[in-house]
């Protein structure tokens, strides 16, 4: 039996209202949705064509990540994952940055040091990712510890995949934030598939969010391809850690649609599954779900794909332009200097 | 100037640092209503507050990772290790995430660690280590092994300035065994600048913690002044300059740590010699560390484990005569 608490759809504008968005927003998320999967739809092209070093991942199924980040508040803070390009764009990284990342160029968010997702812009309130999963998430429970010790609204969101669940960094983030009731939202993104093993060799419940209870707080299921639900869900849980409830976890089920990166053809996913989530598709839900309740016209459709496709061609062009790190560099900044502590965080 | 033990110093430096910055929060597995397992912040939840002498659960890796993010939010956090062989459970926080976040993100990550370390008092396999070696391999890291009471002051006060992950390895032996003179004002000392501890001529014994006073011990014993002492202070990074200009003056060199043998700080020391003043030797480099095993429980065991006065004194006349 579940103990977690399995979240509704979202089903009229009005509830969507209620739920924090207009009609605005709820273009905006789209427009965030539709550009997560434009830039890793040109990320394999670039792949292809030989333009990215080392491997490439992407995060097809798991667009509704967006949803996540349009419930932080401009002040809050997250640590995004591989699966979450949504997150970045949402938080309004720049495409071309984020192109210039993925081929290692100086303008990548890490500067030719880091590859893939492994980046973040700190001045948007987003913490680099590491590959050891679910490292983060301790990390992200010590932003909320900083919160709390300075008595601000501002809460934490920690993301992980149900195949880092299975690591003890899950257990001493989520324990330690419930035994404090810290201001820190855990986030699962779970795509079922770590790499090729399934979720019942992972974990042996129905489901991770009924961890939470045992750790002292909620725990919600939500359809991972449902932008909506997800963004009410996660607004529900980063208000309630911001007036001091603590934590939640959201576990958002999803299908990761495409291999582990790049050079996996995820033969190990049935074929019937991945037809089953393709009807599912969060962008083509999403879409339908605004012409049927947001009288989103054809007009506004055609206008949001273009204006991304020429968005995504322009910062392909700019990454391309970016050059790549001067090897004269390779030793700058392995340690950090008083004056990188000259940040608006350590003032 | 007040007479203080090495254990006192530490504490000095916290409470002085917690006073002045109120971005300086301390963390750890008993630090709070017990005061730390040693007692270094005994007194401090009374003046500070639970939020700022914060009892965590026994979960190294959020104690780490929970700091990672602290400082990231402009904290300054100090955690405290109950012992330092309890650094393992957190490696990932501080080698995968903490020392390579400036690197390649660009995030500055300034916390302290404070490592109670080292034996002597049948500590046993998991109370006992020296694991400062294993971090000094680690770009991003630094690593300060104080070795008296006015170091430990200043170290400790830079450690947390520091802008950089920093463990601050605190030698258990020396915590109520040394007690001298430490001035009251606040104050720092550079990391990565050694110190000499005792001036000679004809031997250059490099060492760091409790080992500089076995190293003093042995060269008294031997009692022909001869023995230059270098206190390395900190092991990442390491005063090169001041262990050569030594070496080259007394061309001979012992390298001693409490640490084991094979892959140890000394080898890194030995080997910097051998590359830089080779010329300058009369005789090959001396190692004196613990024999590759774990640290034994019995006190005769141990005994034989860690290096004492008459192993460095029979390396110190083999030097002689060579």
């Amino acid at each position: 039996m579940a103990i977690a608490r399995e979240a509704e759809p979202i089903g009229s504008l009005k509830e969507v209202r209620e739920a924090g968005l207009d009609r605005d927003d709820l273009l905006e998320v789209y427009r965030k949705m539709l550009t997560t999967r434009g830039i890793e739809e040109r990320g394999h092209i670039l792949y292809r064509q030989g333009k990215i070093p080392g491997s490439f991942y992407t995060g097809r199924g798991n667009e509704a990540s967006v949803g996540v980040a349009t419930a932080m508040g401009p002040d809050d803070v997250g640590t995004p994952l591989h699966r979450d390009m949504g997150v970045h764009v949402a938080r309004g990284v720049e495409p071309w940055r984020i192109f210039a990342q993925y081929m290692g160029r100086v303008d990548g968010p890490t500067k030719g040091r880091d590859g893939n997702v492994h980046m973040a812009d700190s001045r948007l309130g987003l913490i680099a990712m590491v590959s050891h999963l679910p490292a983060m998430l301790p990390v992200a429970v010590g932003c909320a510890l900083a919160f709390r010790i300075r008595e601000e609204k501002r809460v934490a969101v920690g993301w992980f995949g149900e195949g880092a669940s299975a690591r003890g960094d899950t257990h001493e983030a989520m324990n330690f934030a419930g035994v404090r009731r810290l201001p820190v939202v855990f986030v699962c993104d779970n795509n079922q598939w770590a790499y090729s093993t399934p979720t019942h060799l992972e974990y042996a419940t129905e489901n991770l969010a009924g961890r939470a209870e045992a750790y002292g707080f909620e725990g919600v299921v939500v359809d991972g391809t449902d932008v909506l639900a997800v963004y009410r869900e996660a607004r529900r849980a980063i208000e309630k850690a911001r007036e001091g409830g603590g934590p939640t976890l959201l576990e958002c089920l999803t299908l990761r649609m495409e291999g582990h990166a790049v050079h996996d053809d995820a033969f190990y996913v049935p074929k019937e599954m991945f037809e089953e989530w393709a009807r599912n598709d969060p962008i083509e839900r999403f879409r339908a779900w605004l012409r049927e309740n947001a009288d989103l016209s054809d007009d506004e459709e055609g206008e949001i794909a273009s204006g991304v496709k020429r968005l995504l061609a322009d910062a392909m062009r700019r990454a391309e332009e970016s050059p790549e790190p001067d090897p004269a560099t390779l030793l700058d900044g392995v340690y950090a200097s008083p004056e990188d502590l000259d940040t608006p965080h350590h003032k | 100037m007040a007479e203080m033990t090495y254990l006192q110093a530490i504490s000095d430096a916290l409470r002085g640092e917690m006073r002045r910055d109120k971005r300086v929060f301390v963390i750890g597995e008993d630090v709070g209503v017990y005061g730390g397992a040693f007692k270094v912040t005994l007194g401090f939840q009374e003046e500070f507050g639970a939020w700022r002498v914060i009892d965590a659960p026994l979960s190294e890796t959020a104690i780490v990772g929970g700091c990672t993010g602290a400082a990231m939010m402009g904290m300054r956090p100090v955690a405290e290790m109950q012992f330092a062989d309890f650094i393992s459970c957190a490696w990932d926080q501080l080698v995968t995430v903490a020392a390579k976040q400036r690197y390649r993100a660009g995030t500055p990550v300034p916390i302290t660690v404070r490592l109670p370390s080292g034996g002597g008092f049948s500590g046993g396999p998991f109370h006992s280590q020296n694991p400062e070696s294993s971090f000094a391999h680690i770009p991003g890291l630094k690593c300060v092994c104080p070795a008296t009471p006015e170091d430990a002051k200043g170290l400790l006060i830079s450690a947390i300035e520091d802008p950089n992950p920093v463990l601050y390895f605190e030698h258990k032996h020396l915590y109520r065994r040394i007690k001298t003179e430490v001035p009251d004002e606040r104050y720092t000392i550079p990391l990565g600048k050694a110190r000499t501890h005792l001036e000679g001529n004809e031997i250059t014994v490099v060492t760091w913690g409790a080992m500089v006073y076995t190293a003093e011990e042995a060269a008294r014993e031997l009692g022909d002044g001869s023995v230059e002492i270098i206190d390395l202070r900190t092991v990442l990074p390491w005063d090169k300059k001041a262990v050569l200009e030594s070496v080259r003056k007394t061309s001979k060199a012992l390298v001693l740590h409490e640490d084991t043998r094979t892959g140890g700080f000394g080898a890194e020391i030995a080997a910097t010699i051998a590359e830089e003043a080779f010329e300058d030797l009369d005789a090959p480099v001396k190692r004196i560390a613990a024999p590759d095993a774990p640290v034994p429980f019995s006190p005769k065991l141990e005994k034989a484990f860690i290096p004492q006065v008459e192993d460095v004194l029979a390396g110190l006349r083999e030097l002689t005569e060579y």
